[in-house]
């Protein structure tokens, strides 16, 4: 399995990246102000639902099943999907994925491809090869088409520009559709956007899209949306691609009765979404002449293969666990250098790329389990991060610099007092006579050298008292083994 | 009953006084307290920071120590969450099944200290009396792996004269996460600013909470910033103001 080949982000280490995004006050401001509607939306209706614990335990069995057997339910998608008119290509990489649809695409002799919003396509950076081709990709999804005319990088994967606020889409509205004079109510903007738009799906031939699901007993496919763009370029255009990642596959039609619940309530707090298209295959005189679909590896394999880490490719994109997380809530989405960001994007991208990039990832979280409870399909994702992070720490620990950082030296350090507490009464007493020097005449540590100075950049820390608490019991407590008598006086 | 302290190894160090609350709160209801000084740590620090082998040592000494005990108590959720949450698991891993088997016997035994007075024990009124205005910050691992709910809440409203003030975003994480608040400084520290800011908007005099990790933290910026506002451990509230009470009812 080759790694993902991605040049448009940068890839620096989340906490360097986060301390740059958490200077931009505007940015953290949108980003706050998006996810809290967002979630307060959310918790609305999903409390309306009595079962929603059971829908959740329903989404998360249907896909660990589907992931169990996900060979036999690809086979089965194939076969149907063929069978109906449509025509499946495997993409073992983001390169296959690339080429397969490059080669579809100038089959059509197109210069331009309207495009619904797909995060598989930014995976493989998918929008620079076309044009790198001559080939002009047009994203119709409002969020998506304000993010390619800013020349920006989606910071959320339900809301890509959430990042944004009305006043700086307008700005950019005037900048790049050329309209000087464009009011900034919600209105203008979308009346704009729908000009801009609407004569594309009526021109180009070629639609390029992503998938919600992909489903194995009828080969058909759903994509739920909220504006109605996906459904213009999935009817209108004369050929239809789209990009789905091999872990979309759900085993039946029934089965979207348990997602089509779970899904826009987490994603958009909607109880349904405005547009939910299935289709399947191809149909004389109505839709696409031409359908097919793109299935993409690009790392998944492996996750699959990992015991622990599996529940990963369970997800269904509904991005409750950005909106929800208090690390998100800081940063925003670019942060993270990575098409998914937020929880789920830290326990993702690193696994995409074998643990080779991404690896301060897994340490982007507090463990808060925020967002493990508000996952449709309960992938526990604090658990997925201690096990990447044990990766990380065993990787790191088989290189010599690894081995004598900081970090190690400390924890193995650690390891050896925790192993015996004769060691760690006496590191107890050495800490409180060997403190002295950092310790203010206020009793407090204001200043702490090393990997340490972050924390007392905004934190003091109160010095260790003079008497540990063993150090009490042994003075005060331990001739009286059996304890004070209750009550006593 | 007789009970355990498993004091855990910050609380040890930093914040005696809650253990000394902790011993206080349970002799009062009747129950014999022992301390086991071969105890050291439950072994998250490790396990959450990826140094998941050597947490398997420090987990082993845990299970040694307290096999035989009636229960143990913990006043720290976070440190009970590790062992509920992840002890079969890091057995397991390690391939040790006698590891596994004690540990599924020991976990039944093992509460976290404002659980095992509700649920436990079945007491709410402990007593108490601490005449402060105070709010209470819901640490993640107490709502979200031991499911406490109102358990530490409404321990709080039996105390007299204390004053209990509700907080904006309660159940939002103050940014603390352990060594996250090491790696990630500048993150934690923007969280901890909203936390703060929530505690303070609240006008108590003292936050509290069933974790000291969680104050420590907190009262780290509280502190810097010159506040005034205090923090306790929930124990140490439950732990005020018997003497006084004792003398008013006689």
């Amino acid at each position: 399995m080759t790694e993902v080949h991605e040049t448009h982000w940068n890839r620096r280490d989340f906490p360097e990246a986060a301390r740059d995004l958490l200077q931009n006050s505007q940015t953290r401001k949108n980003v706050q102000n998006a996810t809290g509607i967002i979630q307060a939306k959310r918790n609305n209706v999903v409390a309306e639902l009595p079962d929603w614990q059971d829908l959740r335990e329903a989404g998360a069995q249907i896909r660990a099943h589907t992931l169990r057997h996900l060979d036999h339910y690809l086979m089965q998608f194939e076969e149907n999907c063929t069978r109906a008119g449509g025509h499946v290509h495997w993409a073992s990489d983001a390169e296959d994925a690339r080429r397969i649809i490059l080669d579809l695409v100038r089959q059509q002799q197109a210069e331009e491809v309207v495009k619904i919003k797909t995060m598989t396509s930014e995976e493989i950076g998918l929008n620079a090869h076309l044009e790198a081709h001559g080939i002009q990709p047009i994203e119709t999804d409002l969020a998506e088409l304000i993010i390619q005319l800013g020349k920006d990088r989606p910071s959320h994967f339900v809301v890509p520009a959430l990042h944004v606020n009305r006043a700086q889409i307008r700005e950019l509205f005037q900048r790049e559709m050329h309209l000087p004079d464009i009011g900034d109510r919600p209105e203008d903007l979308t009346d704009a956007a729908r000009t801009y738009l609407r004569e594309k799906y009526l021109r180009i031939k070629v639609a390029i899209s992503g998938g919600n699901f992909l489903i194995a007993d009828t080969g058909g496919m759903c994509i739920v949306e909220s504006e109605g763009n996906g459904r213009m370029c999935l009817t209108l255009p004369d050929v239809l691609i789209s990009i789905v990642g091999i872990e979309k596959v759900v085993p039946s039609y029934r089965d979207l009765e348990v997602f089509l619940q779970t899904l826009p309530r987490s994603a958009t707090g909607e109880r349904m979404n405005p547009y939910n298209s299935t289709w399947c295959g191809v149909h004389p005189g109505d839709g696409p002449k031409e359908f097919h679909v793109v299935l993409l590896d690009n790392g998944r394999s492996p996750i699959l293969a990992d015991k622990e880490a599996r529940q990963t490719l369970q997800c269904i994109r509904c991005a409750a666990c950005l909106n929800v997380c208090p690390v998100y809530h800081q940063t925003g989405g670019h942060a993270y250098e990575s098409v998914y960001a937020g929880p789920i994007g830290a326990i993702l991208t690193p696994q995409l790329n074998s643990m080779k990039e991404g690896r301060s990832l897994p340490y982007a979280s507090s463990l808060c389990g925020a967002c493990y409870e508000v996952c449709p399909v309960k992938i526990n994702i604090p658990e997925v991060l201690i096990h990447l992070r044990g990766k990380v720490v065993q990787q790191d620990q088989a290189t010599l610099a690894g081995k004598f950082s900081l970090w190690n030296i400390g924890m193995q350090a650690a390891a050896f007092l925790f192993a015996d507490s004769s060691r760690l009464a006496l590191a107890e007493r050495i800490g409180q006579v060997g403190q002295k020097p950092l310790v203010s005449k206020n009793g407090f540590i204001e200043w702490m050298p090393l990997m340490l100075s972050g924390w007392t950049q905004t934190r003091d820390l109160r010095a260790m008292p003079a008497q540990s608490f063993r150090q009490w019991w042994a003075t005060e407590r331990a001739s009286q083994p059996n304890g004070k008598q209750p009550n006593a006086g | 009953m007789r009970v355990s302290l498993f004091i855990t190894c910050y609380n040890d160090a930093l914040f005696p006084e809650t253990g000394k609350a902790v011993v206080n709160v349970l002799e009062r209801l009747g129950h014999r307290i022992e301390f086991r000084p071969e105890q050291t740590c439950c072994g998250q620090m490790h396990w959450n920071t990826g140094y998941l082998r050597e947490a398997v040592p420090v987990i082993r000494h845990f299970v040694r120590v307290y096999q035989d005990v009636e229960a143990v108590v913990i006043p720290s959720s976070s440190c009970v969450s590790m062992m509920r949450d992840h002890y079969i698991k890091a057995a397991e891993m390690d391939g040790d099944a006698k590891l596994v088997a004690d540990v599924e016997a020991l976990l039944p035994r093992i509460y976290e200290f404002s659980e095992f007075l509700v649920r436990k024990l079945g007491v709410e009124d402990v007593g108490a009396s601490y005449p402060h205005r105070v709010t209470y910050h819901a640490s993640c691992h107490s709502v979200r792996s031991l499911h406490l709910g109102d358990i530490p809440i409404r321990l709080l409203r039996q105390v007299r004269d204390l004053d209990l003030q509700p907080i904006q975003n309660a159940q939002e994480c103050c940014g603390f996460g352990g060594t996250f608040s090491i790696k990630n400084p500048d993150v934690s520290s923007a969280m901890l600013a909203d936390k703060v800011r929530n505690v303070l908007n609240t006008g108590a005099e003292v936050c509290t909470a069933v974790d000291n990790s969680c104050l420590m933290h907190l009262y780290g910026s509280l502190h810097r910033q010159r506040t005034f506002v205090r923090t306790a451990h929930i124990a140490e509230i439950l732990a005020s103001g018997h003497v006084e009470e004792q003398g008013a009812r006689a």
